[in-house]
């Protein structure tokens, strides 16, 4: 399965964004091959309905599975409304995420886990 | 121009900063150039996000107008999730998660582009009510218009011109911009003959004063300043104005019973009657200002 993370780089060296909807980049990793794509994110420079644009490239990636660490309300909606499972709090880098999650060590969220456009006041 | 013919301008109040005296001035100016031109005066509130010039003014309400925008609304049996919709909006308003189509109204500017390019015809477009606008009078001459956005809603342009629609353009227009030198601000300002821009001199006021300024010369909108709380802070915005050649129409001093007079609601020239004609001076010299700057540029 595919699975997108957020992320500041384009691999799975690259250091994991906590800022989901926010992120500069998604690696987009294949679980059975450990294959990795970055793509960018539209809701990096968006001034609202970030989480909207990143649900929406997500979803165009055909990932099944997000892994970040603040998951705000908008991205939450319409990941889960769109049937896309959600992990948050994780850090590190992303191929030490993805591990974690194939070993079934992470939480999936229920909630969100960040206030409406927070990532707009940090820089990951 | 004829003795007998009013002269009829459009004149935005703004500043930048908030707190400068913005509605003091403007509806001071509206309540002055009513007694000089009774029955030719229009006070326009174009603050919809805070309207206050009714605190002011007292204005009686004879209509309350609802101000519609368009959203989609899709059929979701006729959608076949392409996805064409999402990739053509601009603000991520309606977005196809796999099966899931999803709308987001409060981020939706009514453009119609998801509705245009959409190939099966699923997007309809259906009102959304986002504000009002409120048309009365005060006292017996002079007429008063107001917008209100609703709370929780964000875009309030389309509420600001909805109020703009209003205006007689045969009649003096004088309209209480918002703070700040966003949308908001621009739709206000955007075609009014004159700008007048309302500062305090400190170098908060100025910083802001300088966006103001940068926003109305984009706009192509003719300005002065009105020094607000003279006697405060320093000279920073007295020196700039005479560095960037912009007039100083009026210098309003720092005196308790102006605070006391607002704090009651009431404006300028209630407080003293003489700044009633410093206020018609004023737009006497705006008008002068404003025809010599179209024979300039060649407008009849």
């Amino acid at each position: 399965m595919k699975v997108a993370v957020s992320s500041k780089g384009k691999d799975l060296g690259a250091p994991v964004d906590p800022r989901c909807g926010r992120c500069p980049y998604f690696v987009i990793v294949d679980t059975e091959t450990m294959t990795a794509e970055g793509v960018k994110n539209p809701g990096a420079l968006a001034g609202t309905g970030a989480g909207v644009a990143a649900a929406q490239v997500i979803a165009n990636a055909g990932a099944d599975v997000v892994i970040s660490t603040l998951v705000g309300p908008n991205t939450f909606a319409a990941l889960k409304q769109g049937g896309i499972t959600v992990y948050g709090g994780v850090g590190g880098n992303v191929e030490a995420v993805v591990t974690k999650f194939k070993n079934g060590e992470l939480q999936e969220l229920e909630d969100p886990n960040a206030e409406l456009d927070a990532g707009a006041r940090r820089r990951g | 121009m004829s003795q007998t013919q009013t002269p009829r301008l459009s004149i935005s109040v703004a500043a930048g900063k908030g707190g400068t005296g913005k509605t003091l001035v403007a509806t001071s100016l509206a309540l002055a150039l009513n007694d000089e031109y009774p029955g030719q005066v229009q006070i326009i509130d174009c603050d919809v996000e805070e309207p206050n010039a009714h605190l002011l003014l007292q204005p009686e309400l004879s209509e309350e107008a609802p101000v519609y925008v368009l959203v989609p609304q899709v059929n979701l049996d006729i959608c076949t999730r392409c996805g064409e919709c999402a990739k053509a909006c601009e603000f991520s308003a309606i977005a196809v998660i796999r099966q899931a189509v999803l709308t987001f109204y409060d981020l939706c500017a009514g453009c119609g582009a998801c509705a245009y390019v959409c190939p099966t015809g699923a997007i309809t477009e259906v009102e959304r009510q986002v504000g009002e606008v409120r048309v009365g009078r005060v006292g017996e001459q002079m007429d008063f218009i107001a917008g209100c956005l609703n709370v929780g809603d964000q875009r309030a342009t389309p509420v600001t011109m909805a109020v703009k629609k209003r205006i007689d353009p045969k009649r003096i227009s004088i309209l209480d911009a918002p703070p700040g030198t966003a949308c908001p601000m621009q739709e206000t300002v955007e075609d009014t003959d004159y700008c007048i821009l309302v500062t305090e001199p400190t170098p908060f006021g100025l910083s802001n004063l300088k966006d103001a300024v940068d926003t109305c010369e984009r706009l192509g909108v003719p300005r002065g300043v009105i020094i607000n709380r003279d006697g405060v802070g320093n000279q920073g915005v007295a020196d700039y104005c005479a560095a960037e050649g912009l007039d100083i129409l009026m210098r309003i001093p720092q005196r308790r019973e102006i605070a006391e007079a607002y704090s009651r609601g009431e404006t300028l020239a209630e407080a003293r009657p003489e700044w009633r004609d410093d206020l018609v001076e004023m737009y006497k010299r705006i008008v002068e200002i404003v025809g010599s700057q179209s024979v300039q540029e060649g407008v009849s």
